[in-house]
């Protein structure tokens, strides 16, 4: 098969261009308006109504007009407050809500997402990555 | 889009909401409105920071001023000072305790961050779905490398370098465990991930694989090249449907990219992985117990050694390895194995991941560096104890492990400082415990696991844990007398001494721990026929205050067995002989009259 990775340049070759193309993404089309919203699809995330959450985001954000792109993603470690999501706007740190329901839902995408005001229960980064140690 | 300058976020954890964080953060919207600042300047009630020992937490954003201990009355001069004058209030800034410096600006804001994410390092940031986002966090990068650049043998001196040591509860170093498998002569070998997860309370495991499903399969194969097996399989309880399902759709990418199949990165390297489902039996989680289920026999285990570095699956040598300890393995390739071997303690290098649990409002996945201590975990992350409680003690390392109290708090986690205290790492169950659990109790709950659990095939652990689980309940039961106590210590050290397998020779452990830490506990249900903590329902006694009852009669219409007896408008009485201790006629009593004593 030829979409096989054969070598590590290629493989590094291919990180390069999948780390542009996940930049390229937040930048197409208009990138002063392309929101990233990721849900905490793990078990647990789940069994707390993460997935009406992830439905109605992509359903409410499509009927809004929105530019958004909604995936999923593991566990954020935040068990007390599933379902959690984190929502990137263009230009800005990401931050996470938790207890995200189909109301507060809502709440984001009418306050932080079209305005830019913040909304209580951000949770804040408690932990530091790989990346900056 | 009106956006404000600034934003003032204030802790809104339990933690800090119990010392009035709610009130502070009204004081300040009041002072903010009252400057002329609405417009500009939006207050946000967030969760919690992680910091819950300096609570409560106030954050402006965006110069990252980071108050803490901050007061109601502190408001108007944070307002003030801060907000119209641009000065910062110096006296409620954090001080290093170290530098005796106070912490104001944004490069150092991260001393309050006691996690470090290593093997959840993608978990709830990449898509596990898509390998493409993976690839795009230097995923396979590892696997890469160690292909073209390194040979077996150096690679596996850098997972010894690391000092990673086995995450599944042991902690047996896995350079070494790698080494010892490379060294046995076979045609053919095979490298086993236990995903096996079985603590009660647990589920690191689950997420890793929910959550990063190719960092477990790069570094099966990378132990694959090492210790020179070309299969490598996966134990998962079919209870973990979504972690399964992630698997498969792992695997199918990772073949479809080249990083599974045969002449991986073109180095003539062949691995490839497929998964085997387990009924979710405990024992199983045991390597040998793990093998032989993998091979459709019973899941007992057998006397090692031989190893399975040995004599392992198919009778061919097998490396078993932890998911956990597979999730750091790409890490130290590119990190290095002295980045690696610098977090941590120098006995324990690197982190680990708590499934943190039981009576602490921050219930939560957490990863911290080796040596954190207890009180960090629990109070900081863990933001403290539910409902203002007070602790008492906190179990780890499942039912293998022991109950650690107050004293312990500050003792830094490794694998040698919990098991000197009693208690074990296990895989990363953490549960914690108030002032309203009964240890006793605690101690049967787990038996009750052990004695469910046990595969039977050794009879210190078969009956041996039966008879313990009987005594326990013979305390719990108010019929308990002084001897049971030392019975109990000499039985749990015998199961301990001859038992079979990891399961039987560890399954005492609670019994032994809450033995030490408590005594008192167990000698008020023998000696005195109480429970301290009002758990055990046999030896409660539901009284009625007469000189708060009115005689209203409720409590006695109410009682399903009529133990109560009593006129009109005369104080009433329980005849504790016959009363069942439901708790109906408490709940009934609007007077307040009936307590449990």
């Amino acid at each position: 098969m030829s979409d096989k990775v054969r070598n590590l340049q290629e493989l590094r070759n291919l990180r390069d261009e999948l780390k542009g193309r996940l930049l390229l993404r937040e930048k197409s089309k208009a990138p002063e308006k392309l929101v990233q919203i990721k849900v905490s699809m793990a078990t647990c995330g789940i069994a707390s109504g993460a997935r009406e959450t992830m439905s109605y985001l992509i359903e409410e954000l499509d009927q809004q007009g929105v530019d958004a792109i909604v995936t999923q993603t593991g566990c954020m470690g935040y068990c007390y407050a599933e379902p959690t999501i984190e929502v990137t706007l263009p230009g800005e740190k990401p931050v996470v809500f938790g207890h995200v329901d189909t109301v507060k839902a809502a709440e984001i995408i009418e306050k932080y997402i079209k305005k830019g005001e913040l909304v209580d229960g951000i949770i804040p980064d408690t932990y530091n990555t790989i990346d900056n140690k | 889009m009106a956006k404000f300058k600034y934003h003032v976020l204030v802790c809104g954890g339990t933690g800090c909401r119990a010392s009035q964080s709610e009130t502070i953060a009204a004081n300040i919207k009041r002072a903010v409105a009252e400057n002329n600042l609405a417009n500009e300047v939006q207050v946000i009630k967030t969760g919690c920071f992680g910091f819950c020992e300096k609570g409560p937490v106030v954050k402006m954003v965006p110069d990252n001023t980071f108050y803490v201990q901050v007061t109601p009355g502190d408001a108007d001069e944070l307002v003030l000072e801060h907000l119209v004058k641009g000065r910062k209030v110096k006296r409620l800034l954090y001080v290093d305790p170290e530098t005796h410096t106070a912490v104001s600006d944004s490069k150092h804001m991260d001393f309050y961050k006691k996690q470090l994410r290593i093997a959840l390092r993608n978990c709830g940031f990449i898509d596990p779905e898509n390998i493409e986002e993976y690839i795009a966090r230097d995923g396979y990068s590892a696997l890469g490398t160690v292909l073209e650049q390194y040979s077996p043998e150096k690679a596996i001196e850098v997972v010894k370098a690391s000092g990673l040591r086995g995450r599944g509860g042991g902690g047996f170093p896995t350079g070494l465990k790698w080494e010892l498998t490379r060294k046995s002569k076979a045609e053919q070998k095979f490298v086993v991930c236990n995903a096996d997860e079985g603590d009660p309370g647990a589920f690191m495991d689950r997420s890793i694989l929910e959550g990063d499903p190719h960092s477990v399969l790069e570094a099966m194969a990378i132990c694959g090249y090492c210790i020179g097996a070309d299969k490598g399989l996966i134990y998962i309880r079919a209870e973990y449907p979504l972690a399964i399902k992630r698997l498969k759709i792992a695997i199918e990418q990772a073949r479809k990219y080249g990083f599974l199949g045969n002449d991986i990165f073109g180095s003539g390297f062949n691995f490839d992985v497929t998964i085997r489902y387990g009924a979710g039996a405990f024992v199983c989680g045991e390597e040998t117990a793990l093998i032989h289920s993998m091979e459709g026999k019973r899941g007992e285990p057998t006397v090692k050694p031989p190893f399975p570095a040995q004599c392992g699956y198919q009778g061919k040598p097998t490396n078993v390895n932890n998911v956990e300890t597979f999730a750091n393995i790409p890490v130290i390739f590119l990190k290095g194995a002295d980045w690696f071997s610098n977090i941590g303690t120098p006995k324990s290098p690197g982190t680990k991941v708590f499934a943190l649990a039981g009576k602490v409002n921050n219930v939560g996945l957490i990863e911290v560096p080796m040596g954190t201590t207890l009180r960090e975990v629990i109070f900081d992350i863990g933001g403290g104890i539910k409902s203002g409680k007070k602790f008492k003690a906190v179990q780890t390392g499942g039912p293998s492990g022991g109950c650690l109290t107050e004293k312990h708090l500050d003792l830094p986690i490794d694998y040698e400082t919990l098991v000197a205290n009693g208690s074990m790492m296990g895989s990363g169950g953490m549960i914690v415990m108030d002032e309203d659990d009964c240890m006793v109790s605690v101690a049967k709950f787990y038996l009750d696991f052990t004695v469910e659990e046990s595969c039977g095939k050794c009879s210190p652990c078969r009956i041996g844990n039966k008879r313990l689980h009987e005594l326990l309940d013979k305390i719990t039961l108010g019929q308990g007398e002084e001897a049971d106590l030392s019975r109990l210590r000499n039985l749990a050290t015998v199961i301990k001494d001859t038992a079979l397998c990891g399961l039987g020779q560890t399954s005492p452990n609670p019994v032994l721990s809450t033995l030490d830490n408590f005594p008192e506990e167990y000698e008020a249900h023998v000696k005195e026929g109480k429970c301290p903590a009002g758990q055990c329902r046999a030896l409660m006694q539901y009284v009625i205050d007469p000189n708060l009852c009115v005689g209203c009669t409720l409590c006695s219409r109410v009682c399903p067995v009529d133990a109560i007896s009593g006129s009109k408008k005369t104080p009433h009485f329980i005849n504790s002989m016959v009363c069942i201790k439901c708790g109906a006629c408490m709940e009934k009593c609007k007077f307040g009259a009936i307590s449990v004593q």
